[in-house]
């Protein structure tokens, strides 16, 4: 890359607003995420993605765990809950099932949603309960210091890895497919336009669809292993990704500093736990099954 | 207002104590439950799972307890009134979540079909040892209501009452059943709907504008809204001001916190559900709750015979603590015999409002079966003298 490029003259003209605000709670601004960090940039293709889909705002909502990325459903402007270490799916569920016409996005990270969230990850995956889970892939636990994670390669150095990782890592995207998710994508903080493509595809989609996003963590997870910063994360990911729409998952797997398989892998469709829930109760309780009116009136 | 008469078995029944809880969730408004399973509390979500999908509800099995109790919680911020179920190994499961629903003051219920424990225990037989784990279980400070029933009957009308006070005071509130309750067979009357009140959800009558998610009202608690209604609101189980937004400082903590205990204080005092008897003339005073009450009644009538004016004071609502009325009895009382199936855990509550005025007598029972009546009524006849 031309250094010479990134020198943005950062003159902001006078009243200039940028247009994501409206979709963000600017009175939490300034938000806790590190400079170099990726969540935001996941954030910013997320607040594109939902201006793409024309959503109705209002029935959306945004269910979060723990960690850094968990603080996400705190920055957006919508219907958002900051749960539990882990759980933001299954409370996901619960509000998606009380309330079948909101679009229910579940945002966490890799630790959250795969190592204490990993049991509920592959349930509501194996339901196909109607859920957009996006997980930012930092690599590792960031909010406590920088702890080995599911997500985090071998031979990483982290806080609770002092001489290396050594146990296998989880490949997200392959045990996502296997589990059953209709839709599987895989980008980096680098691919902001494929991302927030993603995102809206995923938005128009019925069933449980997961994206995956490589962000950097240059406060902990680089520092240790001599990364560089934010930038050089820009750089490392434009160097060692791959785009191979439809590629095999089982052949994505990440390793420390290896090729890094991105694009969308799964775009398939299968009838969503609702959907199965009225069939078989059709079929077994004919006139007698009641729709779901799960609402209280009161 | 009145309940929803859809789902509601209006007629005389013969109910165990779990299926009579579930008639309850039904009557209460419930349309919502998560479980996993686990005896001896598996009964109330098979007969929700039989029952709702010709009511109009859903019912999930989750993949574990951790799951259930916090699918009920979504369950009630999407606008549902919502419950799980579960017993010992799962009711610790569960505790992360009884924290979670306190903090953001979610209104919800939890069945405990209480057995003997500590871990797996045992299974199928009863015991009350998990009263403190149900106050005290999560960590941090905060408050819950706790009620016990003592009869099938009981299990449905208290299950409604217990679902009224989540709303009301959004807390968590725990049906704390045990083993013998939950499957013993009893007549069970179930009202016509408009003979059943409902406490509906607090929902705001402000606009979005107008509207802070955790500002309390005149009765500490705050109003609640629902998701998909435009309020765009946050909810965080992080310390909170009253927007709903995180703040990490001792004065938000303090404020938050308080309040969290200070809202149930009316169910403390005059109204918290007690059960009494006899307590005129008593010079001793039983203080039971679930199936021990039903045995200690015979011990009271055996005291009574015997010249012993022995009194029943039956905690229905134990948590919060009706403090205050055992200390304005423990005044004018010889002492209190206090049978638990369990080692000695409400009997603390008993001594600590009693501050030493008078004797307090635990009548211990590490679980599996009932007391003996006649262990009941010697200490009755010991504690008189």
């Amino acid at each position: 890359m031309n250094e010479a490029t990134l020198e943005i003259p950062c003159e902001i003209p006078a009243g200039a607003r940028n247009p994501v605000e409206p979709f963000l709670r600017m009175d939490r601004m300034p938000h806790i995420w590190c400079p170099g960090c990726g969540i935001g940039t996941t954030v910013n293709c997320f607040t594109r993605a939902l201006l793409g889909s024309k959503a109705n705002l209002d029935k959306v909502a945004i269910v979060s765990g723990i960690g850094c990325t968990g603080r996400v459903a705190g920055y957006a402007a919508l219907d958002s809950f900051h749960t539990t270490h882990g759980r933001a799916i299954p409370f996901a569920t619960g509000l998606k099932l009380s309330n079948p016409e909101l679009q229910v996005v579940v945002y966490s990270g890799d630790g959250d949603l795969f190592a204490i969230g990993g049991n509920h990850f592959i349930h509501a995956a194996r339901r196909n309960m109607d859920l957009k889970v996006i997980c930012v892939n930092n690599l590792t636990y960031a909010m406590t210091g920088g702890q080995t994670g599911p997500a985090t390669p071998t031979q990483v150095i982290s806080a609770t890895a002092p001489y290396g990782v050594f146990e296998p890592s989880f490949n997200l995207v392959q045990l996502a497919e296997a589990a059953g998710a209709t839709y599987v994508a895989r980008w980096t903080t680098y691919h902001v336009k494929q991302l927030s493509r993603s995102m809206e595809e995923v938005l128009a989609k019925k069933g449980f669809c997961f994206i995956e996003v490589l962000s950097p963590c240059p406060t902990l997870y680089q520092r240790r292993n001599k990364m560089g910063d934010g930038l050089d994360a820009m750089k490392f990911y434009k160097q060692v990704s791959k785009i191979r729409n439809g590629a095999p998952t089982s052949e994505c797997a990440l390793t420390k500093a290896g090729e890094i398989v991105v694009g969308k892998f799964v775009d398939r469709d299968r009838p969503d736990y609702l959907e199965l829930l009225r069939a078989q109760m059709t079929e077994t309780l004919g006139d007698r099954y009641v729709e779901p009116e799960v609402v209280c009136s009161c | 207002m009145h309940a929803d008469p859809k789902g509601i078995l209006t007629g005389v029944h013969f109910l165990d104590g779990d299926h009579a809880c579930c008639e309850g969730t039904l009557a209460a408004g419930a349309r919502f439950a998560a479980g996993y399973p686990i005896t001896p509390s598996t009964e109330v979500v098979e007969r929700f799972a039989a029952r709702i999908p010709t009511v109009g509800g859903l019912f999930i099995q989750m993949e574990d307890e951790l799951a259930a109790s916090i699918a009920i919680q979504g369950a009630v911020w999407g606008g549902a009134k919502a419950f799980t179920v579960t017993s010992g190994p799962g009711f610790s499961l569960m505790m992360e979540h009884i924290g979670y629903a306190a903090i953001t003051e979610t209104p919800c219920v939890f069945v405990n079909v209480q057995r003997g424990g500590p871990s797996t225990g045992l299974p199928t037989l009863p015991a009350q040892a998990d009263m403190m784990q149900a106050r005290w279980g999560s960590h941090g400070d905060y408050g819950i209501i706790a009620l016990c029933p003592n009869s099938p009957q009981e299990c449905f009308d208290l299950t409604i009452t217990g679902f009224n006070l989540s709303e009301e005071f959004r807390v968590p509130v725990m049906m704390m059943l045990d083993e013998c309750v939950g499957h013993m067979t009893e007549k069970v009357i179930i009202p016509e709907a408009d003979a059943i009140d409902v406490t509906p959800r607090r929902y705001t009558k402000r606009t979005p504008q107008e509207f802070r998610l955790f500002e309390p009202q005149a009765d500490q608690v705050p109003d609640m809204v629902r998701a998909g209604e435009g309020y765009r609101f946050h909810v965080t189980g992080l310390t909170h001001d009253e927007r709903g937004y995180p703040s990490m400082n001792v004065e938000t903590q303090d404020r938050l916190v308080r309040r969290l205990q200070d809202k149930l204080k009316p169910m403390a005092n005059g109204r918290a559900l007690c059960d009494t008897a006899d307590l005129d003339d008593a010079e001793v005073v039983v203080v039971s709750y679930g199936i021990t009450s039903r045995v200690a009644q015979r011990a009271i009538k055996l005291a009574r015979q015997q010249g012993v004016r022995a009194g029943k004071f039956r905690l229905i609502s134990a948590w919060p603590f009706p403090a205050g009325r055992i200390a304005a009895l423990a005044g004018r009382i010889k002492a209190f015999v206090v049978p638990e199936l369990n080692l000695g855990q409400m009997v603390t509550e008993v001594e600590r409002a009693t501050a030493g005025r008078c004797k307090v007598v635990p009548v211990s029972h590490a679980g599996g079966s009932v007391h003996n009546p006649d262990v009941i009524l010697k200490a009755i006849v010991e504690a008189a003298r």
